[in-house]
């Protein structure tokens, strides 16, 4: 059950982050989050960030998406030096390019599955319809349930519909499957997947779970603020193939 | 010295971070104490300054005027069961002339004995001595009226005493329990410049008034626990042959009664007024913890967690709260002894008192504080109870996720119209509606607070309106000193600068119905009055009838008359049948075929009258009679008792100068300075109460609106960052909380002002005197001002909280759980 790896070296550079710092004081305490980061990003490729917690990948995929400034470094998305915008630079940023999932959803509880997938297509020049969305991650059927009657995958999935509706050029994932059982978490990798294969947005998923990591083109390894070494997959494993 | 403990440290720093929504609930509670403080110890502190000059200085408990009577009659009153004091003396109206003030002032002129000092009504005597015995060139003056032309001792001034004009010098400043509230005969308010008391030797009195041996004025003090009715009954038969106008208590002298009804208004206010404020305070309190606290279940579980005790978790957030409670309870004794004393103080500009008793009940501080802290407290522990009931590990977790539903008009469709943005704002309102409901209540509050705080300044200018413009359009009464024929008429006609004038006659009455019995002046005009006209209830001018009697609502109300009820009136003061007549020739059909008869024999003197009609009038106690009726009446030919005279402002001079030196002239009302007098002594009292309260209920409106924008943002603060994260602005994210904050805002605007007419009714319904009564009238631009302020608050709060949308941590929201 593999699927082909992308042939890198005929790939566009999305994203590139030079050098990335990123310290946080915490009173007395300067905690050095990221400590001189470098990592590129592909058009349509798949990316998975693998590190145990506190290795400072979340800060960097904040970082990508505009929700973080770095101390120092540069990150470049496309033609656009991110470092350089201000606070409703970042926002239109995020608005026009990115699609977030987090582990905890962050659905909108007073919104049903179709609002809070309109919710961003109602700010977005080139949207798909939010039933569309939803059923690319086959919630086809659910569409005028509140979160608190979704289940926890369901929910995740959501947010994917969510975040992929406005065909974002980038997907960032913060332990998308972190919250949810095996079974119902590849459910949402397969979406994830999916949509990384239709509609060929670029995708960083972060994970602290080793077995993830065979789903992706690359594989970046994150240890006390740093990349260790990348790698690439010749052989990707479909969702369901993986468990844990 | 012991460590602070770790969950007291956990209360400073919990108060350091939330200062802003600490501060706004303690200043709401402070308003709330400090009304409270405000009113009673104004209102106490006025009523012991009373009590005790009162006291000092033995004011009459009742009084009687009459034509003259023989001193010999004195031991008879004294003989009158429950009489302690009787002080006999000459009380007369006198015309001064001012040096270099045009308009003449009128005076009374009352006697000091000459080889005692008074036994009642004493005087306190500011500056300089009593005037010598025998002497009618020396006279002592009330301190108000000094302070106004400043008169000091030496100076020297001409009156028209028993229509002579004498050159009278100052010897002494006085003050007295009897003229606290020196207010002008025809005068709605003092006007000190044109109101005197002088006080002149009993002896050159007499000579002057030809009252040797007489008297015309008794006060009296009454021994306690006797029969004030049977005292005054008492007194009036012996007075009835010289001339008896009729004896009266102390509810009824005329410094009193204002002096009572300013009290009486205070007492409303402190009785309506911090109640709501109270209330107010209490329910916001009670709302804004009820939901910090709930923000705090994750810690509360946590404390449980760790082995604290329920009763301990329950008294952290009580102390926390308590803290709050007691900050705000400090500033309200602070804000509310400050503005009590400066009322008090206030009183003291038109309310002529010697010193003052700065009274404090130390009670109403304990009251003040048990209500705020039990509100407080008790708001607190709801909270707290419904979390700690909760297992430490429930507790720890986030609560369910709250499960919303389809708002009923979604399925009409309506909804397509919204944007997403708005629907989560609609579903917010429609999940928690009781919360909702309680903002909305609490900014409503808040609105009639300012409502019941300006109406005041509507109600008296439609007071102004009816008395000044529709009734009155005289520019001066002239009251005779003694009722004159009608010729008089003729006589004002040819004053300087004079265009038109209207004669009135003026009786004295003690007015019954059934149990219930009034003592007024029975007012004859025109039948179709043009100078002071008399107005019904729809505020249209009536032409009186051919007989009987109309009286205005508040007697209506006193004697309990309706139309067609039938009034006897006992005729008093120097009336010529007085005692004399039985059968009066006054036998008339009234317009719906009533008889007014006579009493049977052996009440001398009593007529019965129908009521034909209630009118509207706002100051004191009228009732009307056409001249020509009142005179068949009384039976004393036609005779009038003062002049109502419009005249040509450029003859104003000239005029006064004829006035002061016309004998036959008691007292002049100028209806121009009274109304400009009214205005200022409105504008300086209401205008404290009017700030004072507008102030309060600006921090309320704040309080409420800024706290729920607050707690609002707090338990939507992931919702919103996560809409932050996805890409929406500050602004977008901001409508969120703010259309929510705009819409209870709005839904709260009826509400406020149907509960601010509720109050001002409550209010009012405190302030009916036979002095006055305020009309309930709001004027829509009150109810406008009362929205502004909210909407203003509202959007000020906003503002704030925007800021902290700016600020919310994205990244954070996304970590928790929610």
């Amino acid at each position: 059950m593999a699927i082909e790896s992308v042939d890198n070296g005929e790939n566009i550079s999305i994203f590139q982050a030079r050098a990335v710092t990123k310290v946080y004081h915490s009173g007395e305490l300067e905690v050095r989050a990221l400590d001189g980061v470098d990592l590129e990003l592909f058009e349509s490729e798949m990316l998975v960030l693998l590190g145990p917690s506190g290795s400072g990948k979340s800060t960097l995929l904040n970082i990508l998406g505009g929700l973080d400034r770095p101390t120092s470094g540069t990150v470049r998305f496309k033609d656009t030096d991110l470092t350089r915008l201000d606070e409703p630079g970042l926002t239109g940023f995020r608005r026009k390019h990115v699609g977030f999932v987090f582990q905890f959803y962050n659905l909108i509880p007073s919104l049903t599955a179709r609002e809070n997938v309109a919710l961003v297509t109602e700010i977005a020049t080139n949207p798909m319809r939010p039933e569309e969305a939803l059923s690319l991650v086959g919630l086809g059927h659910r569409l005028d349930h509140f979160p608190s009657q979704l289940s926890g995958g369901e929910q995740q999935r959501v947010a994917i519909a969510r975040a992929i509706a406005k065909r974002p050029e980038v997907l960032l994932c913060d332990e998308p499957t972190g919250a949810l059982d095996s079974k119902t978490g590849i459910l949402v990798l397969e979406a994830l997947v999916s949509v990384n294969r239709e509609l060929g947005t670029t995708t960083a998923v972060i994970t602290h779970n080793r077995s993830i990591k065979d789903i992706a083109h690359r594989v970046a390894f994150f240890a006390d603020g740093k990349i260790t070494h990348v790698e690439e997959n010749q052989q990707r494993l479909e969702p369901a193939a993986i468990t844990w | 010295m012991t460590a602070v403990r770790a969950l007291d440290k956990k209360i400073l720093r919990d108060l350091r971070r939330m200062w802003g929504q600490v501060l706004a609930i303690a200043m709401v509670l402070a308003a709330g104490v400090s009304t409270l403080v405000l009113s009673v110890g104004a209102y106490q502190s006025l009523e012991e300054t009373r009590n005790a000059y009162y006291q000092r200085y033995h004011f009459a408990d009742a009084f009687a005027a009459l034509t003259r009577a023989p001193k010999q009659i004195e031991q008879q009153i004294a003989a009158i069961e429950g009489i302690g004091t009787v002080e006999v003396r000459i009380s007369k109206p006198a015309i001064l002339d001012i040096p270099y003030f045009s308009p003449p002032v009128t005076g009374l002129v009352l006697s000091l004995p000459d080889h005692r000092p008074p036994r009642l009504n004493q005087t306190y005597v500011r500056a300089g001595r009593f005037p010598a015995s025998g002497s009618s060139r020396e006279a002592a003056i009330n301190e108000a009226f000094a302070k106004a032309h400043g008169l000091e001792i030496g100076d020297q001034f001409q009156a028209i005493l028993n229509g002579r004009k004498r050159r009278l010098t100052v010897t002494g400043i006085l003050l007295s329990p009897e003229f606290i509230y020196a207010i002008g005969p025809g005068d709605l308010v003092p006007d000190d410049k044109r109101y005197a008391v002088i006080w002149m030797s009993e002896e050159a009195l007499a000579e002057i008034f030809d009252l040797d041996g007489a008297f015309n004025s008794v006060a009296l003090q009454l021994l306690r626990g006797a029969s004030e009715a049977h005292v005054i009954d008492s007194l009036d038969e012996i007075l009835k042959r010289y001339g008896g106008a009729g004896a009266y208590g102390r509810e009824d002298q005329i410094s009193h009664a204002f002096l009572d009804a300013e009290l009486q208004q205070l007492k409303a206010m402190s009785r309506v007024l911090p109640p709501i404020f109270l209330f107010v305070s209490a329910f916001l309190i009670n709302m804004t913890l009820t939901r910090l606290v709930a923000l705090e279940r994750e810690q509360i579980g946590l404390l449980k967690a760790l082995g604290y005790t329920r009763a301990a978790i329950a008294m952290h957030y009580v102390k926390l709260v308590l803290v709050i409670a007691a900050f705000g309870i400090l500033i309200g004794f602070a804000l509310g002894t400050y503005f009590g004393h400066g009322l008090t103080r206030l009183y003291q500009e038109f309310f002529h008192f010697p010193f003052l008793v700065f009274k404090r009940d130390a009670d109403i501080y304990p009251l003040a504080a048990a209500i705020s802290l039990g509100a407080a407290a008790l708001g607190a522990l709801h909270a707290v109870m419904r979390v700690v009931a909760l297992a430490p590990a429930v507790a720890m977790q986030p609560p369910a996720p709250p499960r919303y539903r389809q708002l009923w008009a979604e399925s009409l469709g309506i909804y397509r119209h919204f944007s997403q943005l708005t629907m989560i704002t609609l579903r917010h309102i429609v999940r928690w509606p009781l919360r909702a409901a309680m903002t909305t209540l609490g900014l409503a509050l808040g609105g009639a607070l300012i409502v019941v705080s300006l109406f005041s300044v509507d109600s008296i200018e439609h007071m102004i309106d009816v008395s000044f413009f529709l009734s009155q359009r005289q520019d001066a009464t002239l009251s005779l000193s003694d009722e004159q024929h009608e010729r008089v008429l003729q006589a004002a006609a040819n004053l300087p600068g004079v265009m038109r004038v209207e004669t009135f006659r003026s009786v004295l009455v003690r007015m019954r119905h059934g149990q219930f019995e009034k003592k007024l002046a029975v007012h004859g005009s025109p039948r179709q009055p043009q100078l002071f006209r008399v107005i019904d209830r729809q505020l249209k001018p009536i032409v009186l009838p051919e007989d009987g009697l109309v009286v205005d609502t508040r007697v209506a109300e006193l004697l309990r008359l309706k139309r067609g009820d039938v009034v006897e009136l006992e005729i008093l003061g120097g009336w010529r049948g007085a005692g004399r007549i039985v059968d009066m020739p006054f036998v008339r059909t009234s317009a719906r075929g009533d008889e007014a008869t006579h009493l049977a024999g052996g009440a001398k003197g009593r007529v019965r009258v129908p009521v034909l009609d209630i009118v509207e009038s706002y100051f004191g106690l009228s009732a009307f009679m056409s001249r020509s009726a009142l005179n068949r009446m009384i039976d004393e030919g036609y005779l009038v008792s003062g002049v109502h005279v419009a005249y040509d402002g450029r003859f104003e001079d000239a005029l006064f100068e004829e006035i002061k030196s016309t004998p036959a002239i008691a007292s002049i009302a100028l209806r121009g300075v009274s109304l400009q007098k009214f205005r200022e002594t409105i504008a300086m009292n209401i205008g404290m109460m009017v700030t004072i309260y507008v102030g309060l209920a600006i921090t309320v409106a704040f309080g409420v609106v800024y706290n729920s924008a607050r707690i609002q943002l707090s338990e939507q603060a992931r919702e919103l960052a996560s809409l932050r994260v996805l890409g929406f602005t500050n602004a977008e994210v901001s409508r969120v909380l703010l259309l929510k904050t705009t819409l209870l805002v709005l839904a709260a605007q009826p509400v406020g002002w149907a509960l601010g007419y509720g109050f001002a009714w409550l209010m009012i319904a405190g302030f009916s005197s036979d002095l006055y009564r305020i009309p309930l009238i709001i004027n829509a631009s009150t109810y406008a001002w009362s929205s502004l302020v909210v909407l203003l608050a509202a959007l000020i709060s906003a503002l704030v909280v925007r800021t902290r949308i700016n600020r919310l941590d994205l990244i954070a929201a996304l970590k928790t759980r929610e």
